[in-house]
């Protein structure tokens, strides 16, 4: 199963971000071209962000989901880009979740395969973290990385498809799919 | 959220210096102070709105819907309810969840209301005269049914003409209703084995554009947050209401009314800035929409010498007879997938028992929810899994729920009623409203009768019944009513037939608290309807 560029948009929209397509648009620029500004720290963290995004991606995400490097890249662009607070958030969470990688296996977690992605993620005990943005590390882990890349899939019509519903909460999928039972 | 204040802070209504001179106050900008001030803001008066809560940005209620989703937040924070402005007590028999059933803000209580909008039935204005129960109204349908059509277009309604049990109309609706849905097929077909007719429900939603509003799209998170506009909410007539040059300021609650020395007229509307400072509003008539809980706590803080018992009580019956309609669910698992949380509303019901033979079991009706069960999104976020298991944890508990529920008529009782807690204080330091809620013999009984139908259609339908509440424990339908009741005899009523208060010339009151028995409909389109009369009234003495 695919995430597509319009899971992206739609993930985007559900998370408030207006103009997905823009930002799609930007996120190209960004890949294809050596970033020549001088903003180098925020640019920096913006990068640490969704290469952690990225990594964490095949981790979280199921295994039906094929490639969700594009879809993660997207969403969390459009989603720090003018949110400040946000982007704050997600990068002490960053620092925080690398802090323990570098505990367990020296090395930040963008680094880590899949399958040291998700032991580090048990070995902390991150399934029985409750979020909370204001929280502890782990549950700053749990707020704006874990259940923020969980939010942006479960909400698009792919994720919903996943668990029976093209037109999850969240997602604006018009008035046709309640009514009928084909998916 | 910080936008809230900055968009205070920047918009025009940041000047929060009482008008010169107005020709009418509105106190309380939800839905009925909103259709208020713009049927007479329209026609030339010069109006100001008194509005406790904050302007919410429309931009952010997408912000406002993800909070709604995600487990690190409270249903409270969606609309930045709690604390201590909103302390409250609760002492009756059963737990009255205030702040859950209110929204302090420009648009009031629906921004996070479902919009359900069905008219009152005949019977509800004439339970005396039918059933020997409670009082009359000192109105019948007839007298409101032309403001019904109105407040119908003004909203914005989607309905059907496919309801044999609804109350006579003359006019289609302005939209066409919402079809029926998937999950809906399941429970009518168990109605029609029973013998019971099912049809759509009326809502103020927009099953196509309508007044520069979005058609509805399905974000399925109408309760509490529709980020499209397509649900209709009472910042919408506010809205409309300072284009046609009304003057609405926000975070202002108002702490008390002042009268003249005879205590006839009101004279000013004392309101608190948020700095603290205190401002006196003059203007030659005022009208209180603040809901049935903050209008009878008003005008009880409202007391002076003349007044010894709280504003316009002579009666004694400010803040008695207080009701809600009482909910009661029944839940469900079927064998087929049932779809649900596509759409946050529900497409079906039947009206079929409400216009009963016998006084008691009362009025009641029953609708399918299309939204039973968890949603899939906060399922997968509140499970802790992820990877593969969080797609299985989610599949078993998302898609065959089923739901009904019913809302419940109880009787007005003189001993259910909201009072001054005066043991605690809010953030200005005014005795907090205490309520105590009780259902009555009646409530009981129909709330018994309900579950007994409810739980046919479910058994009929073949599903597994997983939870129901209990006859003596309903939720409460979110439907405060009756505090400042309506009727021809000033003993015994607060407000009459014009919506005037018996006691004082030039205070009207547009809310649930005037109505004199609360039925079981939904009660914002009868609100819209009587605010509209009001307006009409206050309008004459202009
Ligand atoms: C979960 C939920 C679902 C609902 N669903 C439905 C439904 O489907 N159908 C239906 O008919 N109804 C529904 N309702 C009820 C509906 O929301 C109310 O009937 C409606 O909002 C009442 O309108 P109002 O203007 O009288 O009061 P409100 O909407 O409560 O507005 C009152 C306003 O007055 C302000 N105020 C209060 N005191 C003061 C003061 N002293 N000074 C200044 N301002 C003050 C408040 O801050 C508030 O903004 C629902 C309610 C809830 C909670
Ligand atoms: S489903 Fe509800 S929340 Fe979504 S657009 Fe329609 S009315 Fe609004």
């Amino acid at each position: 199963m695919e995430l597509t560029r319009r899971d992206a948009i739609a993930a985007l929209a559900a998370a408030g971000v207006a103009g997905g397509g823009a930002v799609l648009v930007a996120s190209d620029r960004d890949r294809g071209s050596e970033s020549n500004d001088d903003e180098g720290a925020t640019n920096d963290a913006h990068e640490d962000i969704v290469e952690t995004a990225t990594a964490l991606a095949p981790v979280l995400y199921p295994s039906e989901v094929d490639d969700a490097a594009e879809f993660v890249r997207t969403y969390v662009t459009g989603r720090i880009e003018n949110d400040d607070d946000h982007r704050t958030g997600m990068a002490d969470a960053v620092a925080a979740l690398d802090a323990h990688a570098s505990e367990e296996f020296e090395s930040n977690f963008r680094e880590l395969s899949p399958e040291q992605g998700d032991r580090l993620l048990t070995d902390v005990g991150l399934d029985r973290v409750r979020p909370d943005p204001a929280g502890s590390d782990l549950e700053r882990i749990r707020f704006y990385l874990v259940n923020e890349l969980l939010y942006a899939l479960f909400s698009s019509p792919t994720g919903g498809e996943l668990v029976g519903t093209e037109n999850p909460p969240g997602h604006p999928g018009g008035l046709e799919s309640y009514q009928g039972a084909q998916r | 959220m910080s936008a809230t204040d900055q968009e205070s802070e920047t918009n025009g209504s940041a000047n929060r210096e009482p008008s010169d001179r107005a020709d009418v106050c509105v106190v309380g900008a939800g839905p009925a102070g909103g259709i208020v001030a713009h049927s007479l803001a329209e026609r030339g008066h010069d109006v100001v709105v008194l509005e406790a809560g904050p302007r919410f940005s429309f931009e952010e209620r997408i912000r406002r819907m993800e909070r709604h989703q995600r487990p690190a937040f409270d249903q409270a924070d969606v609309w930045e309810m709690g604390g201590e402005r909103d302390a409250f007590s609760s002492s009756g028999d059963l737990n009255y969840p205030l702040n859950d059933v209110r929204v302090k803000g420009v648009g009031g209580t629906t921004l996070h209301w479902i919009g359900y909008t069905p008219r009152f039935h005949e019977k509800d204005f004439e339970m005396d005269s039918r059933y020997g129960l409670a009082d009359d109204w000192p109105i019948a349908y007839e007298d409101v049914r032309p403001y019904y059509a109105a407040a119908e277009r003004e909203m914005g309604v989607a309905g059907g003409e496919d309801n044999p049990f609804a109350p006579p109309r003359e006019e289609s609706f302005p939209m066409d209703a919402f079809p029926a849905s998937h999950s809906d097929a399941t429970l009518s077909t168990a109605c029609e084995e029973l013998g019971i007719e099912t049809h759509s429900i009326p809502q103020a939603r927009n099953s196509e554009a309508y007044d520069d509003r979005s058609q509805c799209v399905g974000y399925g998170t109408c309760h509490p947050v529709c980020p499209s506009g397509a649900k209709y909410s009472g910042d919408v007539h506010v809205r409309k209401a300072e284009e046609a040059g009304a003057r609405v300021l926000d975070r202002v609650p108002v702490q008390r009314l002042e009268h003249d020395d005879a205590g006839e007229r009101v004279e000013a509307a004392v309101y608190a800035t948020p700095d603290g400072t205190e401002h006196r509003q003059e203007a030659r008539q005022f009208v209180l929409a603040g809901g049935a809980v903050e209008t009878p706590r008003l005008l009880l803080l409202s007391e002076s010498e003349q007044h010894p018992d709280g504003l316009a009580n002579s009666s004694g019956a400010v803040g008695r007879y207080f009701m809600d309609h009482l909910l009661h669910m029944t839940m469900g698992v079927v064998s087929e997938e049932t779809r649900q949380h596509q759409v946050g509303f529900s497409t079906a019901a039947t009206h079929q028992f409400y216009d009963h033979e016998e006084s008691t079991p009362g009025s009641f009706f029953v609708a399918f929810l299309n939204y039973a069960g968890p949603s899939p999104v906060e399922l997968a976020l509140e499970n802790g899994a992820w990877g593969d298991d969080v797609v299985d944890a989610v599949s078993r508990e998302y898609g065959t729920h089923v739901g009904t529920e019913a809302l419940v008529e109880q009787l007005p009782d003189a001993e259910s009623r909201i009072t001054l807690d005066t043991s605690r204080t809010d953030d200005h330091g005014n005795p907090v409203p205490d309520v105590a809620w009780s259902i009555g013999d009646h409530g009981v009984r129909t709330g018994e009768r309900a579950l007994e139908v409810q739980r046919e259609i479910m058994d009929e339908a073949g599903a597994r019944i997983t939870w129901s509440t209990s006859p003596r424990q309903p939720l409460s339908g979110s439907h405060p009513m009756g505090t400042t009741r309506m009727g021809a005899d000033p003993e015994t009523s607060v407000v009459d037939e014009r919506l005037r208060t018996h006691d004082l010339d030039n205070l009207s009151i547009a809310s649930s608290s005037v109505f004199t028995t609360g039925g079981a409909m939904n009660p914002t389109l009868t609100i819209a309807a009587l605010s509209l009369k009001a307006a009409d009234h206050v309008d004459e003495d202009l």
